[in-house]
């Protein structure tokens, strides 16, 4: 290593100009200039705030917490506090839904697209899970979209049941089931009447011997509540068996299935866990699928 | 690599490197000297204009009828709409503003490549408001000799005085830079009232205060830093500039070597060369960035052009041509020093292609501004489920359909579809009456409908029918359509 004074020196630009780092780059040389001081105050204040940010918000990992800041932040409370100022901005609204009698909020436009969209959200919440992001429904959850009530599609009977459900041991809510015949019939009959029930919608020949005989049998043991023509009765929620729409199925395998083990869908009741308006609005949401009567 | 070679010597007047190179530097201090010429009658009038313009567009009006708000140009964050004189830009059409961003980048680039960087010198807010505090600094504390011998003697009365005078003066200007900001986004003379009468919202208040902050301390005490350190422009300029590009440069062929005017005029009795410099520093004095131009193209020369203006001022005075400092291009100074005929280049490959893309970009937009219709209509297929059937066997598809009414006035749309013979349409929420299902809308409102499409019969398996809804003013007769699919089992 030399001692000399100017080997001290990374090479310079030019007389008087700065020096280099020495690196090169297809001929363009990177030159050493100094940074401007303020620069490094910028530098040296952003490392004293983060001591305070340390102190003032979450930030160091304990063993089984975390310091928690002298400002008592978290981001669940500032959650809380969002949903709360979301609902106070809300409260103008909610309160228009709320003070409106059920069967008004269609006439006017305004609070008609205010349930929807609050119906919207809730249902996405609550119902889509069984019944599908649309409504769409699927096997053994009916499909809101069509005219095919099991238990009424007015918007009081569409309230009644989304507040109290059905089967879901609510006092007020929808009860009965589909008996299961499997002990009552034989196997020969249940293939019969399941001939003859698929016969009521289309799907099946109805002058087949067995239809025929499935008819008689129908007659004893089904019209009480799916009627004797087999057009359903919604007080007991059974089914309209003419339509051609089936909730578990309408194939000959399911409906033998059906008749054999019964059928008893069970929906929760939502009146204890949804507030007035928010079922109101469900419930104008789910009239306006479509199906609505 | 020729021009490095033919760079005129460091002025011998820098500091020699000393032993221990500091790792940071505090700022120099620099006192711009004002100067009269071209460039700087240019930059007073550019300035004029674009403050002008930045301070007082808020207020100028603009009738649009009683449903829209008169000021010609805002920004109407709670309706989501923008105001520019005739034009209202719904948030759909934000593609606008992306144009017109794009336009910016471009109309850079074509700047950048015609005359270097007179974006910086000219245009840049950063620019501009410093020029005004300089101004402002001048005529309170003089001009660069005065201010300097100011600031380097002792804290008098005087001084002190003027210090206050100019921070205040400082700060009164970054205030209104601030106010006038919030300005584009509300009513104007109404904000104003609000504002004086502390009744403004805190985000109003906030946002003064941010730019009133950052005004004084860019304009005021950052001033050339910000272009040299923080700005990415000079960075990314060096990389698309060419040897065509006009920018300021020092003529050093004809400047060196330098020397007093009476030393030059022996040199060249003797028939020896002699350059047009007089070593007067006048352009260092002037320049903003405490440049020395005459030691070539430097990232901290924003190309204002102030010290064209004084070394012309001294060549007049001198008796030498002007244009010893000038908007020259690399190409030409060569061709000038290899003694061939001079270069200039405006038409090239890349000022081509910039003009044409601003040009294309530009009628893109104009075209689809003056095609653009008042009306709109975009419809969303159901997903879940696809189709329905119902009890009677018919199938039913059900579309999410937003209707737009750009006017300011209330109107009517016959809603129907084309596509498939027989189908039954009904809008969820709306009678139909005689004219079939008619959907009404607010002025300059959207409104979002639910609409069912029933089919009587049969469709062949895996249909998907194309169908188009199409909405008719029941006044002006006016239609817009939408395609969309009608889909079966
Ligand atoms: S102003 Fe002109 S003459 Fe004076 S130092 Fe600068 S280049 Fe030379
Ligand atoms: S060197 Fe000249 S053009 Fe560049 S910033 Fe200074 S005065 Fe302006």
């Amino acid at each position: 290593m030399s001692t000399s004074h100017e080997s001290h020196h990374a090479p310079v630009d030019g007389a008087g100009g700065p020096s280099t780092t020495g690196h090169e780059w297809d001929g363009i040389q990177e030159l050493n200039n100094p940074l401007p001081r303020w620069w490094l105050w910028t530098f040296y204040a952003t490392i004293i705030w983060a001591f305070g940010y340390w102190v003032a918000y979450p930030a160091w990992p304990l063993v089984s917490n975390y310091t928690s800041g002298v400002l008592g932040w978290n981001s669940r409370s500032a959650v809380v506090e969002q949903i709360s100022d979301l609902q106070k901005l809300r409260a103008a609204s909610s309160a228009k839904l709320a003070n409106v009698p059920l069967e008004d909020i269609e006439k006017n436009p305004e609070l008609l697209s205010l349930a929807r969209a609050e119906g919207k959200v809730a249902f996405a919440d609550n119902c889509a899970p069984c019944h599908g992001a649309g409504g769409g429904g699927a096997k053994g959850f009916p499909n809101l979209n069509d005219d095919d009530w099991l238990w009424g599609g007015t918007l009081a009977q569409i309230q009644q049941t989304i507040t109290h459900g059905i089967r879901s041991g609510d006092d007020e809510g929808h009860q009965g089931n589909m008996l299961a015949f499997g002990s009552i019939l034989s196997k020969a009959d249940i293939s019969n009447v399941a001939d003859y029930v698929r016969s009521l919608s289309g799907a099946a020949p109805g002058d087949t011997p067995a239809a025929k005989k499935g008819a008689e049998i129908f007659a004893a043991n089904c019209a009480t509540c799916h009627g004797e023509n087999g057009k359903g009765n919604q007080e007991l929620g059974s089914k309209n068996l003419t339509d051609g729409i089936w909730l578990y199925g309408g194939d000959k395998a399911t409906i033998v299935q059906t008749i054999t083990n019964g059928r008893g869908g069970v929906m929760p009741a939502w009146g204890p866990r949804l507030s007035p308006t928010t079922i109101k609005a469900l419930t104008v949401y789910v009239h306006t699928l479509g199906g609505g009567q | 690599m020729t021009s490095a070679a033919l760079k005129p010597e460091k002025s011998p007047k820098a500091p020699a490197v000393p032993d221990e190179e500091p790792l940071y530097a505090a700022r120099r201090a620099i006192y711009p000297q004002s100067v009269h010429g071209r460039l700087r009658t240019t930059k007073w009038v550019l300035l004029i204009l674009t403050l002008g313009i930045y301070y007082l567009l808020p207020f100028v009006r603009w009738d649009r009828g009683p449903n829209a708000p008169d000021q010609a140009v805002l920004i109407d964050f709670p309706t989501r709409r923008f105001y520019f004189f005739f034009i209202e830009i719904w948030p759909q059409e934000f593609y606008y503003v992306a144009g017109l961003l794009i336009l910016a980048a471009l109309i850079l680039f074509l700047m950048n490549a015609v005359a270097g960087r007179v974006w910086c010198g000219y245009l840049c807010p950063q620019t501009v408001w410093t020029d005004l505090f300089l101004t402002v600094e001048r005529w309170i504390e003089g001009d660069r000799r005065e201010h300097m011998k100011s600031d380097a003697g002792p804290w008098t009365l005087e001084k002190v005085t003027k210090k206050v005078l100019k921070h205040s003066v400082w700060l009164l200007i970054a205030w209104w830079t601030g106010g006038a900001w919030v300005l584009y986004f509300a009513d104007a003379p109404t904000l104003v009232k609000e504002l004086v009468t502390f009744q403004g919202s805190t985000v109003a208040y906030a946002s003064i205060a941010v730019l009133t902050f950052t005004t004084y301390t860019l304009a005021g005490h950052m001033r050339e830093q910000v272009c040299t350190y923080m700005c990415p422009w000079p960075r990314i300029q060096a990389a698309l500039t060419d040897e065509y590009a006009l920018n300021v440069t020092y003529r050093y062929d004809r400047g060196e070597p330098r020397g007093s005017v009476k030393k030059a005029a022996l040199a060249r009795e003797a028939g020896r060369k002699a350059g047009d410099c007089v070593d007067c520093n006048q352009c260092v004095n002037v320049c903003p960035t405490g440049v020395d131009i005459r030691e070539g193209m430097q990232l901290a020369c924003i190309q204002c052009g102030l010290c064209i203006d004084a070394c012309n001022n001294i060549m007049d005075k001198i008796n030498r041509p002007r244009g010893l400092i000038a908007y020259e291009s690399e190409a030409n100074l060569e061709a000038r020093i290899a003694g061939k005929p001079p270069v200039r280049r405006i038409v090239r490959a890349r000022t081509v292609l910039y003009a044409a893309l601003i040009a294309f970009i530009g009628l893109g937009m104009l075209y689809t501004l003056v095609g653009r219709s008042d009306e709109g209509i975009a419809a969303i297929h159901d997903r879940n489920p696809v189709f329905v059937r119902l009890s009677d066997g018919s199938l039913r598809n059900a579309y999410t359909i937003r209707l737009i009414n750009k006017k300011l006035e209330d109107r009517r749309f016959q809603l129907s579809v084309d596509g498939l013979p027989g189908a039954q349409l009904s809008v969820v929420g709306v009678e139909s009456g005689t004219d079939g299902e008619v959907i009404s809308i607010g002025p300059d409102q959207t409104r979002e409908v639910r609409v069912l499409v029933t089919h009587q019969g049969k469709l062949a398996s895996g249909a998907s029918i194309p169908v188009t809804f199409r909405i008719r003013d029941m006044v002006t007769g006016a239609t817009a359509s939408t395609a969309d699919h009608f889909i079966g089992p």
